[in-house]
């Protein structure tokens, strides 16, 4: 599909009356089994609560080194990047490979809402209200070819609206892989809004990954490339330092990354006396994608 | 201009050198409690003493270098500035002892099994005798060679610091590195023959 600069404003393609409420989407969830009955109970001092974190904290407390390792460096310089046009260019193993523009991409998806825990790497987590729709759906409106078994992501790539890359911070441009069977499942999830409005640049803008169950550094942000291929992608962590981040990185309490435990965290959110509270086997997602690892040594595909 | 900057020093009292080496931490830990920190307040309350402390250090080992290439005498100075050092590196393992762990297993276990954490224990432990031996009377009952001896651990104390913050840092560590490279011009600096030597 060839390229085509929408003029749309990104309003227009996310109109209000697809959004649901957080109560019709918290039904409809409960009724698919995709959020576990755990997750009814307030799961006082555990990582289960589904209390929202506020847009005031999920949007100034971020990793997104393309701004600056600093948390705080997203909020401040994000602001500068250009989300609108974009395009995001699909291909590898795919029917209908092309460059399709954002507006192409959500014509015809529900956005729906997901409240999703959030687990950083670093043992701190948040719960995020994201707005968004299935992955799956974006891979089968282009067409998955049977020889398909990874799904890798690229970010963007433009040192003079993100000033991190200027830095050697990382091997820019950040991207990131899924197993096919991962990218389809319910759960993944593009996001493109955040509280019904949409997602602040600094939490990726316009349109991100979310994989609720694996660490934050897989839910790659601000997409312009997916290319489906047959082959396990590179992803950035993994290649910066092997020992310390998997291809597969699924929350796991039980497996340590070799600089802290992984066996608390602290949500976001709880002020200077916060206690820890523990963290859950695929941060509280075992019920829904647990199965896609049977017979899988979790310690070793950490 | 040296002799108008050594005057200066000469002018404030040393408590007002004390009290100012404290007004970064009573404003970090007022942001803290009034929520000025961010969404992780322990978190940013750690890092800030912990870097606070490192600063305090660089300043220590700038002392030396000053006196013998610029002329510039902040002797007076240096038992607080080491004194403000340890007092922020102290609070720094405070917090995470007890608003960031606060349970001995996690901390036990954290001892054990991550190094940058057992580098950061060691170079509090560094510290601590310097500390101790830092009035008059330590000076005295040890002799101001053994002091001064006793007090070479300041560079072992700077060189576990920055191992600390190097290994903690995810990606390339640009920070840490930009002090590693400070310390080393200032250690550096003393293998150099005096100005006077030169002139």
């Amino acid at each position: 599909m060839p390229s085509r600069h929408s003029k749309l404003a990104w309003s227009d393609v996310t109109p209000k009356h697809v959004w649901m409420t957080r109560r019709q989407i918290l039904a409809a969830a409960g009724a698919a089994a995709l959020v576990s009955p755990r997750d009814g109970r307030a799961g006082e001092g555990t990582g289960a609560s589904l209390e929202p974190n506020t847009l005031e904290e999920i949007s100034s407390y971020n990793n997104f080194y393309e701004f600056g390792t600093d948390k705080s460096d997203p909020a401040r310089y994000a602001a500068a990047l250009t989300t609108d046009p974009w395009a995001i260019e699909i291909g590898g193993l795919v029917e209908r490979p092309g460059t399709y523009d954002l507006a192409d991409i959500l014509k015809g998806k529900a956005i729906e809402e997901r409240i999703y825990r959030f687990r950083c790497v670093e043992a701190w987590s948040m719960v995020v209200p994201w707005n968004g729709f299935e992955l799956r759906a974006l891979l089968e409106q282009v067409g998955v070819r049977p020889s398909a078994r990874y799904v890798a992501f690229q970010t963007l790539f433009r040192p003079e609206e993100m000033p991190g890359q200027r830095l050697p911070i990382l091997d820019w441009p950040y991207v990131e892989g899924l197993r096919l069977d991962e990218a389809m499942h319910p759960l993944t999830l593009l996001a493109t809004g955040i509280y019904g409005e949409t997602i602040p640049n600094q939490n990726g803008a316009p349109i991100r990954l979310v994989v609720p169950w694996k660490y934050g550094f897989k839910s790659i942000k601000s997409i312009v490339r997916i290319t489906l291929t047959e082959a396990e992608p590179p992803c950035t962590w993994n290649r910066q330092n092997p020992r310390e981040y998997g291809f597969y990185s699924n929350v796991n309490p039980a497996v340590d990354h070799p600089r802290w435990s992984q066996a608390t965290e602290r949500r976001i959110g709880g002020g200077l006396f916060a206690p820890r509270i523990p963290t859950l086997p695929f941060n509280g997602y075992a019920e829904e994608v647990a199965s896609l690892y049977a017979g899988m040594d979790l310690t070793k595909f950490y | 201009m040296v002799q108008a900057i050594n005057a200066a020093v000469r002018l404030p009292p040393l408590w007002l050198v004390y009290a100012a080496g404290l007004l970064p931490a009573a404003w970090v830990w007022h942001l803290g409690l009034t929520g000025g920190l961010g969404p992780e307040p322990i978190r940013a309350l750690e890092r800030e003493l912990g870097l606070t402390g490192l600063q305090f250090l660089v300043a220590v080992l700038a002392v030396t270098p000053l006196r013998r290439h610029t002329g510039i005498n902040l002797m007076r100075f240096r038992r607080a500035l080491g004194l403000l050092c340890f007092f922020y590196v102290a609070q720094h393992l405070g917090v995470w002892l007890f608003l960031d762990l606060a349970d001995p297993r996690l901390i036990a276990a954290d001892i054990t099994k991550r190094p940058y954490v057992l580098v950061g224990l060691l170079g509090f432990l560094v510290l601590l005798p310097l500390a101790l031996t830092s009035t008059d009377r330590a000076v005295r009952r040890l002799g101001a060679e053994r002091w001064r001896q006793l007090h070479r651990l300041t560079y072992g104390a700077a060189l576990l610091g920055l191992a600390h913050f190097a290994m903690l840092v995810k990606g390339f560590p640009v920070e840490p590195l930009a002090y590693a490279v400070l310390v080393a011009a200032l250690l550096g600096l003393r293998a150099l023959p005096p100005r006077r030597a030169r002139t």
